[in-house]
């Protein structure tokens, strides 16, 4: 029995009955899937429109509201094999839509005067040379004025205001140079057709705006679709509270949906959803998000607990006194804020080189008029030198070179399903050497299948409602057993063995044998449950011991694999017994495994590996796994994670895929060469260019071409982070293989369900085929 | 060079137009689902009922 949903937060009621609500979408992948999408939902009694935004994969549904229920729509798209996830829109995307158009504007702007103030200068460059006479000459200079002042007062704003904004916070920005140099050019050019001068520099003006935007632009495209992307896996990691209905049943509502009096359930390793103060059970809670206090603070019955804590050991009962806190949209900036806000080294390094070269900038160009006039130029040549260097020089290359690959990168994980929690995580996974992988929830499908034939009913209802108290995966697959969805009072969890509480006046315990106190011939495993996890339950003398049947992630074979290929060594740690690890490192052809260690174990283990001088990437999901995520040099966690081990890791992935892993693998490599490749361009241009437009050998024309194209060229070298097959498991044509392994199938099957709807299109089959491969079982 | 009288009028006015072109299409959101847009065309099932309609 699935926990009920309350939607009705993310729904927007219109007049007229009619209500709309937006949906972050996974696993859109060709033209098949808009029309799947579409036509399914457009089927459905009620539905007025469905439109599915490709680029964004967000859909927009309109419905009338009597006739159907939201969570009737969300249900139908899984049933065609799409993961949909209600979605709130926020202010601050819609501003990053805004700036990004104003940018689009000014660029087309720009675009305009630049192409019609070349046509007329290149028409006075050939008269220069031929027989053009002052008077037209003069006319088109005049002309060229026309165009590029009110041109340049539109298309220049994002530059002057940002200097402007930067001089009146008395610092200097790199849009202090730009902006210097194109009001001197403007100026100039004024001046040179007023006395009747063979060159103006109306074109180098207007061309420098032109190009800098488009390295603006892009950057904030670039910037605009990352955080469309962590829009969409907000929505998708949406924060859920266990609420008590009013007959003590559990609800799962959006955290943004609770209010004031709302009984909430808080298990271990969760985070406290809103303000309150606890009504039953006994724990500690972990407050370092909030306060930066590290020691965990007992809480009973009465004790005011925050939102963003993390409940440890206990499970709690608590009161919400006030709602509001840690809703959808914080979740979205503290996310973005850490993603992409939280400086690497490496960008640190690069910040710290601009704010030194813009003053160096400003220094060489008044150094270079003044050398000139001390050589003997007229006071004209050394202005126009001057702004030459001036625009030459401008350090957009060298502050773009870092900042740039970092952006493009994270919008590339963020894209394949990966949410950076922080900034410097991608060039650390870049230098790996060895992964270890938890097993249970991690290599393995967080929800596994209970085999209950074995079982007395009773029993298991007991264990059951026990497990609603627990975070552990395989906890989570025994609560499905429960029909009475009422946890038990005073429940307390020790993380890598159980969770126990008192049952009709005896203690109950649910967890490891040992945990449980099982009798050794209980423990003797029939053939057949090789490969299983067990849990085991004890009460009052009465003990059972519970088969949980684990699937491995559909794609774990190919993708350690392709890891393996990329020369990683991989090891297996798991807590679980060796008998369950040892076939599943089997199966994915991992040598190095060990089974039942504890969490102390886990990271002398990891500690160990760091003293042979390997770079370690851990990747785990239980409560137990977090001190060894924070032991490894990084560390990725699923999104099913505890909290408390989601808050330790580097970086979280989705889905029930584990390709996430070797996308973010593949990726981060790539992306600290293209930093290295962007430094190197950067500095190149710089250290050839200068001297030159020193030496007075560069027109304002030139230096802007040369300028903008070295941001451009370090922008789009960039932009390569996101190219690249990075899907790609068939490393040496184990995909393949995998397909062919014993699977079984549980449940509709997907791919069944393909042939329902007409594939018309060639696309379509490469998205059927990945559907497919989600389809692995193991016993 | 009395020629230029009309046509760097003509020129700039034909520039401003697809600038106003431009800014329109920018304003009517044609921008906002490029990805779709260059997929939408692949489903060819909007044909079969049009040949389905003229064959009746």
């Amino acid at each position: 029995m699935a926990e009920a949903i309350d939607l009705s937060r993310f729904v927007e009621r219109g007049d007229s009955g009619n209500a709309r609500m937006t949906l972050a979408v996974q696993g859109v992948g060709c033209a098949g899937c808009i029309r799947k999408i579409e036509m399914g939902l457009k089927k459905l009694p009620g539905v007025i429109d469905a439109r599915l935004n490709f680029t964004q994969h967000r859909l927009a549904v309109d419905w009338r509201y009597a006739e159907i229920d939201a969570a009737r729509i969300i249900e139908t798209l899984k049933t065609l094999g799409y993961g949909a996830y209600p979605f709130a829109p926020e202010r601050v995307e819609a501003d990053e839509i805004r700036q990004a158009r104003w940018l689009l504007k000014c660029l087309a702007v720009a675009g305009f005067a630049a192409m019609n103030v070349m046509l007329l200068s290149i028409s006075v460059w050939s008269g220069n040379v031929s027989d053009m006479t002052q008077e037209t000459r003069d006319l088109f200079h005049w002309l060229s004025a026309l165009i590029a002042l009110p041109a340049a007062a539109y298309a220049g704003q994002p530059f002057f205001r940002s200097a402007w904004c930067a001089l009146r916070a008395r610092q200097l920005n790199m849009d202090v140079p730009i902006t210097v140099g194109v009001v001197l050019a403007l100026g100039l050019s004024v001046y040179e057709t007023a006395t009747h001068a063979l060159h103006a520099y109306f074109d180098s003006a207007i061309m420098l705006l032109f190009f800098l935007l488009c390295g603006r632009y892009l950057a904030q495209a670039m910037r605009g679709k990352t955080r469309q992307f962590a829009g969409n896996l907000a929505s998708l990691r949406a924060e859920f509270a266990h609420r008590y209905g009013g007959d003590g049943e559990l609800i799962k509502v959006p955290v943004s949906a609770l209010q004031r009096g709302d009984r909430v359930l808080v298990r271990p390793g969760e985070t406290v959803p809103a303000d309150g103060v606890v009504v039953a059970g006994r724990s500690e809670v972990d407050q370092s998000l909030i306060s930066g206090e590290t020691i965990p603070r007992a809480v009973g019955a009465g004790t005011t607990v925050y939102a963003g804590s993390i409940n440890c050991s206990g499970a709690l009962t608590m009161a919400v006194v006030a709602a509001g806190t840690g809703t959808l949209v914080d979740e979205v900036e503290r996310l973005l804020a850490r993603a992409t806000e939280t400086k690497s080294h490496t960008v640190r390094l690069a910040d710290r080189a601009a704010r030194l070269y813009a003053p160096a900038v400003h220094a060489t160009a008044v150094l270079t008029a003044i050398g000139w006039l001390i050589v003997g130029a007229s006071l004209h040549d050394a202005i126009v030198t001057a702004v030459a260097v001036l625009i030459i020089t401008c350090p957009c290359a060298i502050a773009l070179a870092i900042p740039a690959v970092q952006v493009v990168a994270s919008g590339r994980l963020f894209r394949s399903g990966i949410i950076l929690n922080s900034g410097d995580a991608i060039e650390r996974l870049a230098e790996v050497d060895t992964v270890v992988f938890d097993k249970t929830g991690t290599l393995t499908l967080p929800d596994g299948v209970v085999d209950d034939r074995a079982m007395d009913p009773d029993l298991l209802e007991q264990a059951a409602r026990l497990a609603l108290s627990s975070h552990h995966p395989l906890a989570a697959a025994l609560t499905k057993c429960a029909r009475e969805r009422v946890p038990y009072p005073a429940a307390f969890e020790e993380p890598g063995s159980g969770v126990r509480a008192p049952i009709g006046g005896t203690e109950a315990r649910l967890g490891s044998a040992a945990y449980c106190g099982m009798p050794d011939q209980a423990l003797q495993a029939p053939a057949h449950e090789r490969g299983t996890s067990i849990i085991c339950f004890a009460h009052a003398g009465r003990f059972a011991r519970i088969p949980v049947r684990q699937r491995l992630r559909p794609d774990a074979a190919a993708v350690v694999n392709a890891l393996a290929a990329l020369s990683l060594d991989l090891i297996v740690l798991s807590g679980d017994r060796a008998e369950a690890v040892e076939p599943i490192a089997a199966r994915l052809g991992i040598r190095q495994w060990r089974g039942e260690l504890t969490p102390a174990e886990k990271i002398a283990a990891i500690e160990s590996l760091k003293s042979q001088g390997r770079r370690v990437l851990m990747i785990g999901d239980g409560l137990n796994d977090a001190p060894a995520l924070a032991v490894a040099l990084v560390s990725l966690s699923p999104i099913a994670a505890a909290h408390l081990t989601q808050a330790r890791a580097d970086a979280l992935f989705l889905g029930d895929r584990l390709e996430p892993v070797l996308s973010a693998v593949r990726v981060a490599r790539r992306a600290k060469s293209l930093m290295r490749q962007n430094l190197a361009l950067a500095v190149v241009y710089n250290a050839l260019a200068v001297p030159v437009a020193v030496a007075g050998l560069v027109t304002p024309l030139i230096a802007a071409v040369a300028m903008s194209g070295s941001s451009v060229l370090v922008t789009l070298n960039a932009m390569r982070a996101r190219l690249g097959r990075l899907r790609d498991l068939s490393v040496d044509g184990t995909s393949a293989s995998a397909k062919a392994v014993d699977s079984i199938v549980a449940g509709p099957d997907r791919a069944e369900q393909d042939h329902l709807m007409p594939q018309s299109t060639v696309a379509a089959a490469d998205c059927a085929e990945r559907e497919r491969d989600t389809l692995e079982i193991v016993r | 060079m009395n020629v230029l009288v009309y046509l760097v009028p003509m020129a700039l006015l034909l520039g401003l137009t697809g600038l106003v072109g431009f800014i329109w299409t920018l304003k009517s959101g044609q921008y906002d689902d490029l990805d779709g847009a260059a997929v939408r065309i692949l489903p060819d099932d909007d044909i079969e009922e049009t040949v389905r309609d003229t064959s009746q």
